[in-house]
């Protein structure tokens, strides 16, 4: 029993992170899935969306303001994918992987620019934000939620993708994007949908993972954003599964080095990870498997 | 071309979301201003006074305004740009010369530090002041060597930023010594025999003071256990529960005020009831924000102690309630923290060097330094003869009252 209480805290912390990198890492996957992109600006809309939300609270209550905070995050993934992705469908696809990091940089420097670079104190949700204790280890409510409702939201999204004619149509996107166009998918509203989707995560991740760790800087979505990316190639850049179970394992992993009092290697594991990922099993865990079309 | 034309409109519409979902707080909107209103008008200044005629000085402020230590950055500035306001001429040789900050942001970085260092050599800076952050001082000590300017640290307290060199000065204590006299408070105000030390690492300020502590409580016949974390981190509940599977009987955290807002919340949710104890940089109302209301003992040691002078607290305040831009620099009230206690003095300082100088060229403004005195707010300020140290054996420990928001006097406390 001791021994539980003992270390629960660290299983606790992990499974929460990993929760909150599961909902970010989707947002690589999906995109990456369809496009072929890896959307470097994703970390900072996460960000964003914090921001936006300490702004909201101040002017507005709180049930107004957290939905408020998912509509304007997922209208400005909608229009980072119009302006800065859309024109250049066409073009060689390093062109646009150099735009996603203009736009990650142009979040940033607007954020450091609206907040005059402090770290801004996140609000305090109600309910969520409450301390509860478990076995005897004491944390925020949220710690508990995260996995449940990060899950319950996975299973939404794959059942959203198998039975609906917009995950067909997704499907299709991914599977062949040229041939999907020709069969009458219309790939703008698809690729719209999948960056709404992605970003509609990322509004909610943003409320769990500020809820715990109250700071929000305009750098804050880097690290997170980093550690979801690992988590979705570790799990096989595509696949939903995969970034979800990723994000799990990478989030405890960590917590766990921590808790072995190996502070100084918890992020550098991290990225070791990714390489022997890459080296031993290059599509991940569960990634599709490379076939050439040619 | 319809394209371009509604991509641009797009562009213009993305801006303007983003405006709009952030317009709703007031305090974001000023703080905005501050910054650019910073380096507008010391753009400003620099026509005015060749119209009038008056001769210039320029005193280079390199100090974070944004990053990890940004908010204690910010409230350094304000103590020099209250001082400057109120004493904003010099007399130099004989001559007037009205004195003009020029001010850069170094984002706490250590990697960003020498170009804004450069600016200011590029400025013709006679004198820096600054940085909050040992390791950012560091980094900009070379270009103010090569430069031949000399720099006067405000709070930076590692040793690392005055040794071996002659051209950098500073006007607070160190390291060695408030390591140790956090150690001897721990020992004997908690009788604590085991300490847990979490820095930050490839932070010179955060691991130099970790040191430090850590040999002076040891030295006492207590128990460490130390650990680091990385540059991004905002996830401290492992670091929290470690401290509390160790048994230890005091937390010590010298790390900057934006981490330690995250560890205090996170400490306070996991019901963490040691005291937490940190260095000067904790001296901030961010950390008095994040306390109040929580279940927390927070124990600092710091430079200032408000109440120390009537007539600067009174001074400043009112010139903090009288500039919303100062105020949101603040941090959105007017609770005086040391560091801006700390500029005040230094930006003196340097008015005193300059005026012992009797000139406003660098390299006499240095050789002038080594003999500079000057009793300031926050006590004697006198350089030893070997680092250009301040000679400073007390320290201020305070508690943070996490009813009232504000900070309780403890003890005056120096080494034995």
């Amino acid at each position: 029993m001791e021994w539980i209480t003992r270390n629960l805290p660290y299983l606790m912390a992990g499974v929460s992170v990993g929760g909150q990198y599961a909902l970010i890492a989707i947002g690589y996957t999906m995109v990456y899935g369809i496009l072929r992109l890896i959307n470097f600006a994703h970390g900072d809309i996460f960000m964003v969306a914090g921001l936006v939300m300490v702004y909201a609270v101040t002017a507005m209550p709180i049930y107004i303001a957290i939905p408020l905070m998912i509509v304007v995050t997922v209208l400005l993934g909608f229009l980072v994918e119009r302006v800065a992705y859309k024109p250049l469908r066409s073009a060689p696809r390093m062109s646009i992987m150099i735009s996603a990091i203009g736009v990650s940089y142009l979040l940033q420097n607007m954020a450091l620019y609206v907040t005059g670079g402090l770290s801004q104190q996140y609000p305090t949700v109600p309910w969520i934000s409450d301390t509860v204790t478990v076995l005897g280890a004491t944390t925020k409510r949220v710690t508990l939620i995260t996995p449940v409702l990060t899950i319950i939201l996975v299973v939404a999204l794959v059942l959203l993708i198998k039975k609906t004619k917009i995950g067909m149509a997704m499907r299709a996107a991914s599977r062949d994007f040229e041939t999907s166009q020709l069969m009458g998918i219309k790939i703008n509203s698809v690729i719209s949908m999948t960056f709404i989707i992605g970003t509609f995560l990322a509004a909610v991740g943003s409320l769990l993972f500020f809820t715990n760790y109250t700071g929000v800087t305009p750098t804050a979505g880097a690290m997170p954003g980093l550690k979801a990316f690992v988590a979705a190639v570790f799990g096989g850049i595509g696949s939903i599964p995969g970034a979800v179970i990723g994000a799990f394992i990478i989030g405890i992993c960590e917590n766990i080095i921590k808790g072995l009092g190996w502070t100084t290697f918890s992020d550098a594991f991290t990225f070791a990870l990714l390489i022997v990922i890459l080296i031993a099993k290059p599509t991940g865990l569960f990634g599709e498997k490379a076939t050439d079309k040619v | 071309m319809k394209k371009r034309v509604l991509a641009m409109a797009l562009v213009a519409a993305m801006a303007g979301t983003m405006l709009t979902g952030c317009g709703g707080g007031s305090g974001s909107d000023s703080n905005a201003d501050s910054s650019s209103a910073g380096s507008e008008s010391t753009g400003a200044e620099a026509e005015a006074p060749a119209a009038d005629g008056a001769k210039v000085v320029k005193i280079g402020v390199y100090e974070p305004a944004s990053g990890d230590n940004g908010a204690g950055g910010k409230q350094e500035v304000l103590g020099m740009q209250y001082a400057n306001q109120t004493t904003p001429t010099v007399e130099i040789g004989g001559e007037e010369y009205s004195v003009q900050l020029e001010i850069v942001d170094n984002e706490s970085s250590n990697d960003k530090g020498p170009s804004a260092a450069s600016s200011l050599v590029g400025a013709n800076v006679s004198v820096v002041l600054g940085s909050y952050g040992s390791g950012v001082s560091i980094a900009g000590s070379d270009v103010f060597k090569e430069a031949g300017i000399p720099a006067i640290g405000v709070t930076c307290t590692n040793p690392q930023v005055t040794e071996g060199n002659t051209h950098y000065f500073r006007i607070c204590f160190l390291d060695p010594f408030q390591g140790t006299v956090l150690a001897n408070f721990a020992n004997e105000n908690f009788s604590a025999k085991k300490a847990y030390i979490l820095t930050k690492q490839g932070d010179d300020y955060s691991t130099g003071l970790g040191h430090y502590f850590k040999e002076a409580f040891t030295g006492l016949g207590g128990e460490v256990k130390e650990d680091v974390f990385q540059e991004g981190n905002s996830d401290f509940t492992s670091y929290i529960t470690s401290a509390k599977n160790e048994g230890a009987e005091v937390f010590f955290a010298p790390v900057s005020t934006e981490a330690a807002a995250l560890i205090i919340e996170q400490a306070a949710a996991q019901g963490m009831t040691i005291p937490m104890m940190a260095g000067d940089t904790w001296d901030s109302n961010v950390i008095l924000n994040a306390a109040k209301g929580k279940d927390v003992q927070i124990y600092v040691t710091t430079f200032y102690q408000e109440g120390g002078n009537a007539d600067f607290d009174n001074g400043f305040k009112e010139y903090i309630n009288g500039d919303s831009t100062a105020k949101a620099n603040n941090g959105g009230d007017d609770t005086i923290s040391a560091v801006s206690a700390m500029g005040y003095d230094a930006y003196y300082v340097a008015l005193e060097a300059l005026k012992a100088a009797g000139s406003t060229d660098p390299a006499a403004v240095n050789e002038a330094l080594w003999k500079v005195t000057y009793t300031g707010v926050s006590g004697n300020i006198a350089f030893d003869e070997v680092n250009g140290d301040a000679l400073r054996d007390t320290a201020y420990v305070k508690c943070a009252n996490t009813e009232s928001g504000a900070w309780d006097f403890v003890a005056e406390q120096g080494v034995n």
